[in-house]
């Protein structure tokens, strides 16, 4: 009923917007987004200023509850009522709006060259040929710490594995603070925030991936058991009843300041500088020994492309060179601290922690989420499994070796990448 | 039947027309939902076409161990959901009842509400207060256990894999108390106070009067609600999902057949939702509840009638 209205909602703005045009001579763009808490950084910034520098265009952001976004869109696209920019969800869900002619290609639009491969690789074809968004926004993992904790105990920042143990060590030791906020009731935050996150220091980053994806890889191999291995030793370091204990609750206990060390994504960035009392900074995940390469996990995570079905397809292209400018990226990454544009050109941004974790881009070598691309088609869901896997490992129920095999064989009972 | 004796009239359009309304509505938002889930069933999605595969799908589901492993997990839960039910929910239900339909009980109205209330509440309220109270970190379990001296007996029950579906069913059993307790309090109430004196003129009084006259006389009530517990348990899903989540951690220890057909059907983070699998697991899900339904009508409902009036 709701999807409905909403749909005659915006079919009905559509047809406005049509109506607009007849009259004005401007061309309207609607925007299709399940952002809702984006609205006011639309409105107030982005599009006043693509519209200062671009009269004739006028741009409409018009977004539906995360939940429903999907299913309205869908059947918005059916319908033909969709709006000429649609914001892109990662991998598989835009591979089949792309793969149905929902989406533009936008291989050879002006601007996709400030992108890097990786940065692409969520809207793109399986063979990497065909880019059918423009990336938006990534979020990095990463630890964020309580700056005053580490202070007062007299922790230096941890490089290493063994320097980060160490400090673990010596916050457990002195009892005030509990090591690491994480629990594994939710099981996405072991396999996120864990696994995800200090993994790609041991399967080398794009390197593993891509190997695992062609099947040169597996995930018993050591490269891919470590990160568990690595897991397993967080245990004594979580908090009391860490099995029972939900995302939020690992949220509060960090910033009502009663952990030091928060196993992190960089979407944290906002929700913390507002509640957080005290200071903090962010390290990222640690290498095995000083001067080692760094890994880190930069997950794309938005992006947005072009309705085939667009009357106004050149308009959109310019909207969409716009997106993937320095300008755009600027704006954009300072309104919403933690999301990261994608954009090669280096992005001046206000808030200190972001900086932080920005800064890794330029000394680490950025990855996306293993699982994500391709290796999550099938049953049993990789991705899924991986979460339970994750925090059987932390519970100590299963061994890195049986959670690593568990997932092996899933993933073989399906993916048979060719040789 | 009236008609049988005064054969000579003339067919009685109006009785098709009072159920007319009735038979189109349970048609349209039932049988036909029903008929179409066992439908999807029979097919498979092979390159965007609904292709007939017979009964392919169950054989996926009792074949491939990707599936299997899940739905007999799924299964084993759900049937030791139902145990935990039938083993503490009732039992209390009829000891409350018990307990309320004495007259020396004073406030009993008050009691009645206070302990149906959790019934009317939503799931979504039971699970978030319910995680909120055993939780290590805020909740008041621990602190209680504390106050008297137990708080060794405190673990993160709902994390640990060993007991976080018995700790679920029994948060389920305190909601829905109320109705076993209702439905008894009901039937203990509809006893003729003649066949109460007739027992206490033969000298039965007491418990040997709940055990002989009464519990023989409340056991259609209890049979009924076992049914009810039953068909309750296999359909249930919410509870599990507002306090678990739809993967029903930890290790899949608190999945039962309502979440793995969740799973399966819409699909979840990453993984793409299947609607033939899952109308396959919602066919297997009607069959079960279909056949303990059937031992309860034929097997059991038609000796309990021996017992009564």
């Amino acid at each position: 009923m709701k999807t409905k209205l909403l749909t005659a909602l915006l079919l009905g703005t559509s047809i406005l917007g049509t109506a607009g045009v007849a009259y004005a001579e401007d061309v309207t763009l609607n925007i299709e987004s399940w952002r809702g808490d984006d609205l006011s950084i639309w409105k107030d910034k982005l599009i006043p200023a693509f519209e200062a520098k671009n009269p004739g265009i006028k741009v409409v952001f018009a977004p539906s509850a995360p939940t429903e976004y999907d299913a309205a869109l869908g059947a918005k696209l059916a319908a033909g009522s969709a709006g000429d920019l649609i914001t892109c969800r990662p991998f598989d869900k835009s591979l089949e709006l792309f793969k149905k002619g929902n989406l533009a290609d936008l291989s050879s639009l002006p601007g996709m060259e400030n992108f890097s491969p990786v940065a692409k690789s969520a809207w793109q074809t399986d063979d990497g040929k065909s880019s059918f968004c423009v990336p938006m926004a990534s979020v990095i993992h990463g630890f964020i710490y309580n700056k005053d904790a580490f202070d007062k105990l007299g922790i230096k920042v941890p490089e290493t594995r063994d320097e980060f143990f160490a400090a673990l060590d010596k916050i457990k030791a002195d009892g005030t603070y509990i090591p690491m906020a994480m629990g594994t009731k939710d099981l996405w935050e072991a396999a996120t925030m864990g696994y995800q996150n200090i993994g790609p220091n041991y399967w080398k980053g794009e390197d593993g991936r891509a190997a695992l994806i062609k099947g040169e890889q597996k995930l018993t191999d050591k490269d891919w058991v470590a990160p568990y291995e690595e897991l397993a030793k967080w245990k004594p370091y979580l908090g009391d009843g860490f099995e029972a204990q939900t995302y939020p609750d690992s949220q509060n206990l960090f910033t009502l300041g009663r952990a030091a060390i928060y196993p992190a994504g960089s979407w944290e960035i906002g929700l913390f500088n507002t509640q957080a009392q005290f200071k903090m900074g962010a390290f990222p995940p640690p290498v095995e020994k000083a001067g080692d390469t760094c890994y880190i996990s930069d997950h794309t995570d938005i992006g947005m492309g072009l309705n085939a079905a667009s009357k106004h397809a050149d308009a959109a292209k310019t909207f969409l060179s716009w997106v993937a400018s320095a300008d755009f990226a600027t704006i954009y990454a300072n309104a919403l601290p933690g999301f990261f544009s994608l954009n090669s050109a280096p992005v001046k941004m206000a808030d200190p922690l972001a900086q932080e974790f920005v800064s890794w881009r330029g000394k680490c070598k950025s990855t996306i989420r293993s699982t994500y691309q391709i290796l999550s088609r099938g049953t049993p869901n990789l991705e899924n499994e991986t979460w339970v896997e994750s925090a059987n490992v932390i519970n100590g129920t299963d061994t890195p070796e049986a959670a690593a095999k568990k997932l092996q064989t899933g993933l073989d009972s399906w993916y048979h990448p060719a040789k | 039947m009236a008609a049988d004796i005064r054969p000579k009239r003339p067919f009685r359009w109006h009785i098709a027309i009072f159920l007319a309304p009735a038979v189109l509505v349970y048609t349209a938002i039932m049988i036909l939902p029903l008929a179409g889930t066992l439908q999807l069933s029979l097919f498979r999605n092979i390159d965007q076409h609904q292709v007939f595969v017979g009964l392919g799908n169950f054989r996926t589901l009792f074949g491939d161990p990707n599936w299997s492993v899940n739905f007999w997990n799924a299964l084993r839960n759900n049937v030791w959901f139902f145990i935990i039910h039938m083993l503490v929910q009732n039992p209390i239900g009829v000891l409350l009842a018990a307990l309320l339909s004495s007259p020396k009980l004073r406030f009993s109205a008050f009691y009645r509400t206070a302990i149906f209330v959790p019934t009317i509440l939503s799931f979504v309220i039971v699970g978030f207060a319910w995680k909120l109270i055993l939780s290590p970190l805020w909740g008041v379990a621990p602190h209680l256990l504390d106050f008297v001296g137990l708080k060794s007996l405190f673990t993160p029950w709902l994390g640990k894999e060993q007991y976080a579906l018995t700790a679920l069913s029994l948060v389920s059993v305190w909601q829905f108390i109320g109705i076993p307790m209702m439905l008894i309090y009901a039937a203990l109430l509809s006893i003729p106070d003649e066949v109460i004196e007739a027992a206490e003129c033969d000298g039965i009084t007491g418990m040997s009067q709940f055990w002989k006259i009464k519990l023989p006389l409340i056991l259609p009530s209890i049979g009924i609600i076992s049914i009810l517990t039953f068909v309750g348990n296999f359909n249930a899903f919410d509870l599990i999902y507002t306090a678990q989540g739809a993967l029903a951690g930890p290790n899949y220890s608190t999945d039962i057949l309502g979440t793995f057909l969740y799973r399966a059907f819409f699909g979840f983070q990453l993984q793409v939702g299947d609607p033939n699998m899952g109308a396959t697991i919602a066919t297997i899900m009607f069959l079960i509840i279909l056949g303990g339904v059937c031992v309860y009508l034929f097997l059991i409902q038609t000796r309990l009638r021996r017992y009564q009036f």
